[in-house]
């Protein structure tokens, strides 16, 4: 399909990117483009310039610290995270890397991408909701970091704003986690999803219920305990042609109690 | 003009079956469209283009594609394997060789991209199993075969 006419640019450094997101009005950062394409191709999106972050080395790589901690470059692809042997301190995030989608758009499509598009179907943002994820946000005036409550802001926002890329995500360790999922096809996107993480207390993350990931502390493992927390959290989920809102809420129930029972035995 | 000027076309330098191409492009144009239209390589189908079907796979720098999901501009200084770079003249390859014993195609729109998948995940494992060779090709789609007889043929290859 013919796209829009558009601008492009590949900066080969941050300062470059930002300088040049700044500067244009009217561009878009393009990560791995396994979204943002087709949406220019429906005209659902129309940038005027495309800023290309594909060869900036600052934004990519996956470091472990010493105390467990994981660095990932928000242009890292999920192939990448899913075969990072560093990325395997934090088990599920190469587990639930390597069920978005296909092989091929698993081998482009960024973590970044990812979680700054924030659409509630994907993967991500609930996964990093639940692992207590932190990302770093580069702009004009340096750097700051947010938490998922704070990066996350409604249906396609987040706390990047113009002029500004996100960095990297900190993911502190653990390996207590748990990933449930109904989707559209075998590795498609989510009808709802749920993730859970018993790191100290136990914090389970929703997805695809409302406009941000809802977070939820149960007070306890036991499948009653979770359902009450689901129950109880005032969920008033979107209908569409897969799901209406009841089964949505029905869904999410039921997906935290597996999300939470994976986490339990991933604990042992 | 250079990569790192903001400009509607940019000149862009892709070696695709190891021969190198020099030409100006818009930065709008799709990568499939360019191997397609501009270089004359029309062995890469689009079948969906909306990143679902598979058909337009191909391989940029080792890494399996597809090339709908992706501009030409943004392939500059790349290495593109096509289908028409598989075979070596007149010869197919084991792969190639064995969707044709197996009968893994019928109307053979989906097949050079499902050929590049199973390139793609042999190269990767070369003796994948069932559920390797499936989720290998699980992003690309066949309306003729019901996959069966193309998973016998990624199978073959791996013998």
């Amino acid at each position: 399909m013919l796209l829009r006419e558009v601008a492009y640019a590949r900066p080969a450094s941050l300062a470059e990117a930002v300088g040049l997101l700044a500067a244009n009005d009217g561009a878009r950062a393009l990560a791995g483009g396994q979204t943002l394409v087709n949406v220019m191709k429906a005209r659902a999106g129309s940038p005027d310039a495309l800023i290309d972050l594909s060869r900036i080395t600052e934004l990519k790589g996956i470091d472990l610290a010493a105390d467990g901690t994981l660095e990932i470059g928000a242009m890292t692809t999920y192939t990448e995270l899913a075969e990072s042997s560093e990325a395997r301190a934090r088990p599920i995030l190469g587990e639930v890397c390597g069920q978005i989608a296909d092989v091929q758009v698993r081998n482009r499509g960024t973590i970044g991408g990812n979680i700054c598009t924030n659409d509630p179907t994907n993967h991500l943002p609930p996964l990093l909701a639940a692992l207590g994820a932190e990302m770093t946000i580069h702009g004009a005036g340096g750097d700051r970091t947010v938490g998922a409550h704070d990066f996350f802001l409604g249906v396609y926002m987040t706390a990047v704003g113009p002029g500004e890329l996100l960095t990297r995500i900190r993911v502190p360790a653990g390996r207590a986690d748990g990933f449930a999922a109904v989707t559209l096809g075998v590795e498609g996107t989510c009808i709802v999803s749920a993730a859970a993480s018993i790191n100290g207390s136990l914090k389970v993350a929703l997805g695809c219920v409302d406009a941000v990931p809802v977070v939820l502390e149960p007070s306890s493992e036991d499948e009653a305990a979770v359902r009450d927390a689901v129950a109880s959290a005032g969920l008033d989920p979107p209908s569409d042609v897969h799901a209406s809102s009841e089964y949505r809420s029905h869904l999410a129930q039921v997906l935290a109690v597996r999300a939470v029972a994976q986490a339990a035995k991933n604990r042992s | 003009m250079e990569a790192g000027t903001v400009s509607t076309s940019h000149t862009i330098s892709v070696t695709v079956n190891g021969t190198t191409y020099e030409r100006e492009v818009e930065a709008r144009k799709l990568l499939i469209h360019f191997i397609r239209d501009d270089l004359d390589l029309t062995g890469s189908h689009i079948g969906c283009d909306t990143g679902n079907c598979g058909a337009c796979s191909v391989i940029v720098d080792g890494i399996l594609t597809k090339s709908c999901m992706m501009l030409a501009v943004q392939a500059d200084g790349s290495s593109i394997e096509t289908v028409e770079g598989l075979a070596e003249g007149d010869e197919l390859t084991k792969l190639q060789q064995a969707f044709s014993a197996n009968h893994a195609l019928q109307c053979g729109y989906c097949t050079p991209g499902m050929l590049m998948s199973a390139t793609a995940l042999l190269r990767a494992n070369p003796h994948p199993s069932e559920d390797e060779i499936k989720k290998g090709l699980q992003g690309n789609i066949c309306r003729c075969t019901g996959y069966w007889n193309i998973f016998e043929a990624v199978k073959a290859a791996s013998e």
